[in-house]
């Protein structure tokens, strides 16, 4: 019996060395709600044993049940039906109604709904768990702020019509966004949203690229105000799966064939309107697609995973030369660079998804209208700085934990050799589910110019400068000493940046976001290695299955933050280099040295 | 209609993790020595039971005959989806063999009046396979062993398929009845968070006790009423509870003796290299042939 939960170490240990009885209060609301629900935890203690326990299922699932599957639904793909509807592969189906029987479909649901009502930062674990055994699974289970969408926005009776049946897995849902001519720009949204002469509402017209869009309950983006162009005239609508639905085609792609990628016709749909009108995108999908960016964060998080858990194994087996071929210098550390980059990912996200719960939880008690004046003012003032950090972190980790995983996979076949090549190993697959992660929900492109605002707008520079005074063992005071370098590095790029202009701050957007992350992740490596928590973990050292030898978590941290910030300062000189030429040639020379338009055969 | 099953379950040691400490010098298990997990099987008849409730109604009450630590596995199956626990738990059920602990079983299982008993068709530990067939006999039940689906449910008769290794078996009985069910049978599900985070907290009356010992303002009583209004009770026998004969119990009623331990140990003989190549197989699988291993 496997456990995705369990075997995994570095979540381990970062469920016992984060801080979760905050974030735990801020979900349950000062513990509320005990009493009134039999899930409902009394403590924080209770709840971070609910939060165990449930994983712990999670987990087990993961690796008994869905993994195994994994192959079969890479192989089969989805399939659009001569009437319209699409089937899933058999595993995507089972493994549905597993996680439905599991009663993890309403993670972060309310219990009033018969949710879990628990914080992102446990949901962001549980997707990494799942997506580690099904890439494509977690298009499913991890759209669940579609139903948050409608918890945080929508009217009573529509939560009410909806919100049970998301939580039981009932029914599932997509995000209806995207058209031809509306990819990144949603601003140019078309389809339309009109009334009759009683005020029903419906939508016309065509949506492209919709993971999932032959789930029950569809969330559609739509222009209401006809005369209105740009953002403000579009509203967010809701409607169900019906004759006037039509998924007219369903893409073949690289990757995530588990996942269903539809194109669907709005035929006169009757819908309701979600929240007010023309805050569809500016407020509502924003909302959602920040939320969906932690998520694809997470999913980038599970596949590298799986990837890394597959190189190392071989880097190990694989004997060439007279010896595992981990004796070579070059896989030595392509292996080491792999898990860290996974767990700077996974701090960067972890963070990420703290500091959203902190939000998320601020903004209940600013708005309860039964909070304490007083109280309800301070979460008011606090909100206004986690908003910019949560704005400026979650486009951070979306990007870093993306591209991570691109990587990884690619040195997990390369790890594999000729091998790796081969659909005999799960490695190619994985490789082609990463691809698409730096794509959808907002590419890597659209997270830098999201993330650059926050850097050079003074967000980064407050941070850091309340992570450098946290506490720290005295074993990483030479590292923060680097850290501290790099700080004053960013700060001199910043300023160079502010006198180029913006253009320039978009060109070089990336090399400064790199910086800032690397600084981030820096410290959060600090303070995993200063961590008072007692979790040994195995290491690679002789010592018989049964015991084998281990080391305390924030020794292995240590090491692992040594390693991290002394090759990123080598990178962040370089980067900073970079960004103070103030080459333009991008934009001066473009025509040129990009030539004219090739023919396409 | 709804049916209600009787689920008998076992805790075991995970005998995959087994070392040198398994056994003890009288020949007895050493339960200190390994984790102790739900007997596989036993699951695959917890599903199967939950299945039924699924599609047709009823309830599922899971028994269970062991320490008080026997209690996790019940919380386990109160997680996945059972609605009543039992745990008998006596001294005096002490060193029972498989005849003393059906006997024991089937004064539980009577007082339940249950349309179908299930349980897996052998503990890891043990493996005899035992307990389902002389429960079913001491019941005076019809026992369906090895079944691997049931294929249909009318009220008063089951027909099940049974796996008996070579081949299937479909079989038509009276309701009640025992089935022992084989591990192709389902894949058992996982707990379910909602019910994880509710009887997280259900315990047995000996468990509240022991929480009282640790700490004494505890009132035993209250938190006994507590639980029992909120459904969180483990229902907790006794033989006495039970009427059991004690003669058939414990020591007393096992005639099972173990008369020696042996630690077998496989070493090869004899080995032959076989060429990975398509004449190797073959010339190997012509071997086989020719002495009648295979064909």
């Amino acid at each position: 019996m496997g456990n995705f939960y369990r075997d995994n170490d570095d979540i381990q240990f970062l469920f016992r060395h984060l801080d979760l009885a905050p974030i735990a209060a801020y979900a349950e609301e000062g513990f509320k709600y005990a009493g009134r629900f039999d899930t409902a935890p009394k403590d924080a203690q209770e709840a971070i044993t609910n939060y165990d326990m449930v994983l712990d299922a999670l987990g087990q699932l993961s690796a008994d049940f869905i993994a195994p599957r994994s192959e079969s639904i890479d192989r089969e793909g989805c399939t659009l039906n001569p009437d319209g509807t699409v089937s899933y592969p058999k595993g995507i189906a089972e493994s549905l109604n597993a996680l439905a029987k599991a009663d993890v479909m309403g993670f972060t649901l309310p219990h009033r709904f018969g949710g879990l009502n628990f914080p992102n930062l446990i949901y962001s674990i549980a997707i990494e768990i799942v997506s580690r055994a099904d890439a494509s699974l977690m298009n499913i289970f991890g759209l669940q702020g579609i139903a948050d969408t409608i918890n945080f926005f929508a009217d009573e009776d529509i939560k009410q019509q909806y919100l049970p049946s998301f939580a039981s897995g009932k029914v599932t849902g997509a995000m209806v966004l995207t058209e031809p001519d509306a990819g990144s720009d949603l601003q140019a949204v078309k389809l339309r949203a009109f009334q009759d002469d009683d005020g029903n509402w419906y939508l016309h017209g065509v949506k492209r690229f919709i993971t999932n869009g032959c789930g029950e309950v569809l969330l559609v983006l739509a222009r209401s105000e006809p005369d209105r162009s740009g953002g403000l005239g579009l509203s967010l609508f809701v409607c169900d799966r019906g004759p006037t639905v039509k998924v007219r085609r369903l893409e073949d792609k690289l990757g995530i064939h588990g996942s269903p990628t539809c194109e669907l016709y709005f035929d006169n749909t009757p819908c309701r309107l979600i929240g007010e009108r023309q805050r569809g995108l500016v407020t509502y999908v924003m909302s959602l697609m920040n939320g969906a960016r932690i998520g694809i964060a997470a999913q980038s998080m599970g596949i590298a995973e799986a990837a890394w858990r597959i190189a190392r194994d071989y880097a190990a087996s694989r004997e060439q030369f007279g010896g595992p071929i981990e004796k070579l210098p070059a896989v030595r550390d392509m292996v080491i660079d792999m898990k860290m980059r996974i767990e700077a990912g996974r701090a960067l996200l972890y963070e990420t998804s703290r500091v959203v719960d902190f939000e998320v939880g601020l903004n209940k008690i600013a708005e309860n209208p039964d909070s304490d004046p007083a109280v309800a003012k301070e979460a008011k003032q606090s909100l206004r700085k986690i908003k910019r950090l949560a704005a400026m972190l979650t486009p951070m980790s979306k990007y870093y934990c993306s591209e991570m995983c691109n990587t990884v996979t690619y040195d997990a076949i390369q790890v594999l050799g000729g091998s790796g090549y081969m659909r005999d190993y799960a490695s190619e697959r994985l490789a082609r589910d990463a691809r698409i992660t730096t794509i959808y929900e907002g590419t890597t492109q659209l997270q830098i110019v999201a993330a650059v605002r926050g850097v050079c707008g003074g967000t980064v520079e407050k941070y850091l400068e309340e992570l450098a005074a946290h506490e720290y063992a005295e074993s990483v005071k030479d590292l923060l000493a680097i850290l501290a370098e790099g700080t004053q590095t960013l700060k001199e790029c910043i300023a160079f940046v502010k006198e180029q202009g913006v253009d320039y701050m978009d060109l070089v957007g990336r090399p400064l976001v790199d910086i800032a992350i690397a600084l981030i992740n820096g410290y959060l490596f600090c303070d995993q290695a200063s961590s008072k928590v007692a979790f040994e973990t195995a290491t690679a050292e002789s010592g018989d299955a049964a015991t084998p030898k281990k080391v305390p978590m924030a020794q292995r941290k240590l090491m692992m933050a040594r390693r991290y910030i002394i090759r990123n300062a080598a990178q962040i000189r370089g980067l900073a280099d970079l960004i103070k030429s103030g080459d333009k040639s991008t934009f001066r020379e473009y025509e040129v040295l990009a030539g004219a338009v090739p023919e396409l055969g | 209609m709804g049916y209600h099953c009787v689920v008998l379950v076992k805790q075991v040691p995970d005998t995959k993790r087994i070392t040198g400490q398994a056994m003890n010098e009288d020949g007895t298990v050493n339960r200190a020595a390994l984790p102790a997990i739900f007997n596989p099987e036993d699951l695959n008849a917890l599903e199967m039971a939950l299945d039924i409730k699924d599609t047709h109604g009823g309830s599922v009450t899971v028994v269970s005959m062991g320490l008080p630590a026997a209690a996790d596995i019940l919380r386990d199956a109160l997680y996945r989806g059972a609605d009543r626990a039992v745990l008998i738990t006596d001294r005096r059920c002490a060193a029972s063999d498989t005849l003393a602990t059906s006997y024991i079983l089937s004064c539980a299982v009577r007082r339940l009046e249950p349309d179908i008993v299930l349980c897996g068709r052998q503990a890891i530990d043990g493996d005899t396979a035992q307990v389902g067939p002389q429960t079913a006999e001491k019941l005076g039940l019809p026992q369906l062993t090895y079944v691997e689906q049931i294929q249909k449910l009318d009220g008063q008769t089951l027909v099940a398929r049974r796996n008996l290794g070579n081949g299937w078996q479909e079989v038509k009985t009276t309701l009640p009845a025992l089935l022992t069910v084989v591990d192709s049978a389902n894949e058992p599900r996982v707990p379910r968070a909602l019910r994880l985070m509710k009887y997280k907290s259900a315990k047995c009356r000996i468990e509240i006790e022991a929480m009282a010992k640790d700490a004494p303002s505890i009132d035993v009583e209250a938190v006994y009423a507590a639980l029992e209004s909120k459904g969180l009770l483990i229902h907790q026998w006794d033989l006495d509870y039970l009427e059991a004969d004690l003669r058939w119990c414990g020591r007393d009623g096992s005639p099972t003796k173990v008369h020696r331990i042996q630690s077998v140990v496989l070493t090869a003989k004899e080995s032959k290299a076989v060429e990975p190549t398509q004449q190797g197989i073959e010339a190997m699988v012509h071997e086989l042939i020719e002495d009648h291993t295979i064909g």
